[in-house]
């Protein structure tokens, strides 16, 4: 094994950029990085360029500098639909799943891209999500703000990623039903499946996080352990409240 | 007795032509919604690829009538179906790559593919009166009657008579399997969910890996199909004319938005909607009236609420009440 | 530099019509030339309507037409007897009819309760009554001399008034219209504008009590006198005979040649106001709310209001268009409007002229009219070349020529297609 053995899962190294070829950056030498097992979140301030790191990592965005490796390979300059092929599976914050059609049917084109047979991986995922068990004939347009994004985090499983992303899985959800995502997303994590998210709730997120990144500006401001950034006075007052 | 003279009359006046006129604009409608759904414009070339498709039919119709080849009682434009549907496809596939793809990639604004459907729609007109002509043809052969007015009167004793044409009888069962055809389709394929799933929500249906350019491509190919059934079984029905194809454009249009332009199930209800309420409005009703009513209240008049010139008028106004009332149409359409 | 473009595609159109003139005929040059005229007014009052402001009206035959119905209504001397026989009782039947839709919609704005069987009641009930009432004296009317006239007539006013009344008869078509329609979706607009040309076209063919429906009117009223009184005028003799002339042929130029000069100048006043309209703080906010109609009406921007009043202008140019069109052919004839031609055709003319641009408009006009005419001979001449090696007799050879007329619609579908995709702003693009 070379050095790429000592590399993460997924890294995004150093990436500097924004939208569009001519538009300004918006990250600067940023760097976020997961790895199997493991619960990585990205939290900072409004405008930070939380969501930006992410659609970089993603390939939504035209970087000038730095790189994306996914398991040692660079894809760095692969369209999203190409990165969703090799194996990166993505959840964006709003959108995000076909209202119009039946849960059953949301997962089903999750698993468009496979010719194989995906009735196992649906099956796992209604154990993941039982809800969705129950209404999976009904439209997903129906259900509630909670159960569309478990129709959104199943859906995007159904191609049995290599590693999931999670755009704000909590935006606009009661608390109570945030306690039940991140639940089921630690249970996501504990199958070895490396997770990264972008979250508003910084001190919950934080709380389930093995890595946390702190950005400011769109640059790296504090990177560490959920538990050590939840202990950094530094991290406390600026974005915790205290 | 009255009241059953009454009923075979408004079943032969009204129902029986407005059951096979609604169907056949039911299947316009749903290429156009179809058409709204995938690509996301008004296509105004609609009722000329309703006119391409019923040429193709009607030549090849005369070329195995030439070749001595009929159906029978059946008429021989159903033989020639499936040819011009090949070539109606043909021909939209290659309007897309053309003109369509262009401004596909471009992201062009909705408006901009309504201004270039009207290109389009200049094309195949002109197309369709090089080759065939302005003038009207028929091309329904086969027996006409399945039931003639004089035969029911015979065997039922009434005074009235009810016929049912054999083109009417085909528009009704090719109508239930074709829509029923596009339903399992659309939600038992994989094709057909992921072409609901780009209708739904693109950026998502990218992500899942959906290529829309197949996506697109598939809906074409079904929009060319329905066109071209729609076109034959009105064609059929009563006759080919290019001009009148272009016309049937607007209550195919009223259809879809009055049904919800987007949503297959709207086109259908919207077409049955216009027919009925068209052939309602503009049918003397004097002769059912005059079976109902007391001789001291029977009309003088003939009862027709307006003359037939206005049927324009009568899906026009439907149009106007529902998009006043319910703007996204009886079934929930989309709006881009 | 674009000014220069400017000029010399207006260049080329002279170049063109004049070329017709040497090479063909005078007369055919001055044909084309009245007609693209009339066609350069209708593309700006489309262009005010699409360029300015966004609003995709497909609708601009009914507003022609009724231009046209404007003339007849105008410039007819009215039918005494008619007006006798039935006249009041079809007018009071008119009204009855308004008087029934206002109610229905002031009782729908009322907003009281059980407003909907009592709006149903009124209407059924409302629907007979106008029936009764107006068909009554329509039949009336329709009795008098039907060989001749069977309708009312008109006002008996000189002819060029009837151009702002046909004006006038669009624009208050275009108000009602606008009211109920212009809150909707651009493509619903369009297929709502469609159906009203449908309608419009189909009232003037059914109601023969209005202008004699399908049996049209001829022998309108002219502006200008006729070449027979020309001929007969010994005075025009010899100043024609004096250009080396025949009577005949100078009578016929004389004609057509007035004619251009009164379209030119209504054309030109036309064109000025447009300009200003343009150019003025009415005019910027027009194209504010066409790019953005949203912030406009974050600003506090009226947008339905302005849309309203803009439809109406525009309509009301179509409309003019529609009357001078009517005037020059000296008959009404509602048979012959035809979507591709008075609709489509128009808004090819605006697209490949520029929209957004009136000197683009009227460049679209003139051009667009010009290869109308002229694809059809050349359409013919290209069948023949293409089918000099058949047989003399050969049925695809026969059907080829007479085919040709059809190469019209192609062509006109292909500039457009060209137009939008290598030039999509016009051959004029708006500044």
């Amino acid at each position: 094994m070379n050095a790429a053995s000592k590399e993460p899962f997924l890294i995004g190294r150093a990436m500097t950029g924004g939208y569009g070829k001519s538009g300004p950056d918006i990250l600067h030498n940023c760097t976020i990085a997961v790895d199997p097992g493991e619960i990585a979140v990205i939290v900072g301030p409004n405008g930070a360029g939380k969501s930006t790191a992410m659609k970089a990592l993603f390939g939504m965005l035209d970087l000038r500098q730095g790189a994306v490796h996914l398991d040692g390979v660079d894809i760095t300059h692969l369209s999203p639909q190409e990165r969703v092929v090799q194996g990166m599976g993505f959840v964006p914050q709003t959108h995000n799943i076909f209202t119009s059609m039946t849960v059953e049917e949301n997962l089903e084109m999750g698993a468009f891209i496979r010719r194989d047979d995906f009735s196992d991986t649906m099956a796992q995922v209604y154990d993941l999500f039982p809800i969705l068990k129950d209404k999976r004939h009904q439209a997903a347009g129906e259900l509630s703000g909670g159960q569309r994004q478990q129709v959104a985090v199943g859906r995007a499983l159904m191609t049995q990623p290599k590693v999931l992303m999670l755009d704000e899985p909590t935006a606009g959800v009661s608390p109570i039903v945030m306690d039940e995502l991140f639940d089921r997303i630690i249970e996501v994590a504990r199958t070895g499946l490396p997770v990264l998210m972008v979250e508003q709730n910084a001190r919950q997120a934080l709380a389930i996080a093995d890595k946390g990144y702190v950005l400011v500006m769109g640059a790296n401001a504090h990177t560490g352990t959920g538990k050590e950034l939840l202990a950094d006075p530094e991290v406390r007052q600026s974005f915790l409240g205290g | 007795m009255d009241i059953l003279n009454a009923i075979v009359a408004l079943s032969n006046f009204v129902l029986i032509p407005a059951i096979a006129y609604g169907s056949q604009l039911a299947i316009g409608a749903l290429g156009v919604t179809l058409i709204y759904d995938i690509l996301r414009f008004s296509n105004f070339a609609h009722g000329d690829t309703m006119a391409f498709g019923t040429m193709v039919t009607i030549l090849f119709t005369w070329l195995f009538q030439s070749m001595g080849i009929t159906l029978g009682p059946l008429p021989t434009a159903l033989l020639a179906l499936p040819l011009g549907i090949a070539a109606t496809g043909l021909l939209v596939l290659g309007t897309d790559r053309m003109v369509y793809r262009f401004y596909r990639r471009q992201k062009a604004a909705p408006v901009v593919f309504v201004i270039v459907s009207i290109g389009v729609m200049f094309i195949m007109n002109g197309l369709v009166r090089f080759i065939i002509g302005p003038g009207d043809q028929r091309f329904a052969d086969g027996a006409r009657f399945i039931i003639s007015a004089r035969d029911f009167k015979a065997w039922s004793g009434l005074n009235e008579g009810l016929a049912l044409k054999t083109s009417q009888a085909i528009t009704v069962v090719v109508a239930v399997m074709v829509v029923a055809a596009l339903f399992w389709f659309l939600n038992r394929t994989r094709t057909g969910k992921s072409m609901r799933a780009y209708s739904d929500n693109e950026d998502l249906a990218l992500l899942s890996g959906i290529n829309p350019e197949r996506v697109v491509l598939v809906t074409w190919l079904i929009v060319a199909a329905l066109a071209t059934v729609a076109g034959v079984l009105y064609g059929l029905d009563k006759s080919f004319k290019p001009f009148t194809y272009f016309q049937l454009l607007l209550p195919i249009f009223a259809s879809a938005i009055v049904g919800g332009l987007g949503s297959p199930l709207g086109a259908i209800a919207g077409g049955f909607v216009i027919a009925f309420s068209e052939v309602l409005v503009t049918y003397p009703l004097k002769k059912i009236l005059g079976y109902l009513l007391p001789e001291s209240l029977e009309p003088n008049g003939l009862v027709q609420l307006l003359s037939t010139d206005y049927k324009f008028a009568v899906s026009f106004v439907i149009l106007v009440i529902v998009l006043l009332f319910r703007p996204t149409g009886l079934f929930r359409g989309k709006s881009v | 530099m674009s000014q220069f473009r400017t000029l010399g595609l207006f260049g080329l159109v002279a170049v063109l019509i004049i070329g017709t003139g040497i090479l063909q005929s005078w007369n055919t040059a001055l044909l084309i030339l009245n007609m693209g005229l009339v066609s350069a007014v209708m593309a700006l009052g489309v262009n005010l309507q699409w360029g300015f402001a966004g609003l995709f009206n497909v609708g601009v035959m009914g507003f022609v037409a009724l231009g046209g119905l404007g003339v007849v209504l105008a410039a007819e001397p009215p039918v005494g007897e008619a007006w006798a026989a039935g006249g009041l009782r079809l007018i009071l039947g008119l009204l009855i009819g308004a008087a029934v839709i206002i109610g229905a919609v002031y009782i729908w704005k009322s907003g009281m309760k059980r407003r909907v069987p009592l709006l149903l009641a009124e209407l059924v009930i409302g629907f007979f009554l106008f029936r009764y009432v107006f068909d009554g004296g329509v039949e009336a009317v329709e009795a008098v001399n039907p060989a001749l006239t069977g309708n009312l007539g008109g006002l008996g006013l000189p002819v060029l008034l009837a151009w702002p009344i046909g004006g006038l008869l669009a624009a208050g078509a275009a108000w009602a219209i606008g009211k109920t329609a212009l809150g909707l979706r651009s493509d619903y607009l369009a297929i709502a504008t469609l159906g009203i040309a449908e309608i419009v076209i189909a009232v003037m063919k059914n109601e023969d009590w209005l202008a004699r429906g399908v049996k049209n009117v001829i022998g309108l009223p002219r502006p200008l006198p006729y070449e027979i009184d020309l001929q007969q005028s010994a005075g025009f003799v010899e100043r024609a005979q004096a250009l080396g002339l025949d009577p005949v042929t100078a009578s016929t130029l004389y004609v057509k040649l007035g004619y251009a000069v009164l379209f030119a100048a209504v054309l030109i006043v036309l064109l000025v106001m447009a300009q200003m309209a343009l150019k003025s703080p009415w005019g910027r906010m027009m194209r504010a709310i066409r790019d953005n109609e949203v912030a406009a009406r974050a600003m506090g921007k009226n947008v339905t209001a302005r849309h309203l009043q803009v439809f109406v202008l525009g309509s009301a140019i179509c409309g003019i268009a529609g009357a001078m069109m009517t005037t020059l052919d000296g008959q009404l004839t509602p048979g012959t409007y035809q979507p591709l031609r008075f609709t489509f055709l128009i808004w090819v003319m605006v697209i490949v002229g520029g929209s957004g641009n009136n000197f683009g408009a009227v460049l679209g006009g003139m051009l667009i009219w010009f290869l109308w005419v002229q694809v059809e001979p050349f359409g013919r001449w290209l069948m023949e070349v293409v089918t000099m090696g058949m047989d003399e007799g050969s049925p695809m050879r026969t059907h080829l020529l007479e085919s040709a007329a059809h190469m019209r619609l192609l062509s006109m579908g292909v500039i457009l297609l060209l137009v939008l995709r290598f030039s999509p702003r016009g051959l004029i693009p708006e500044k």
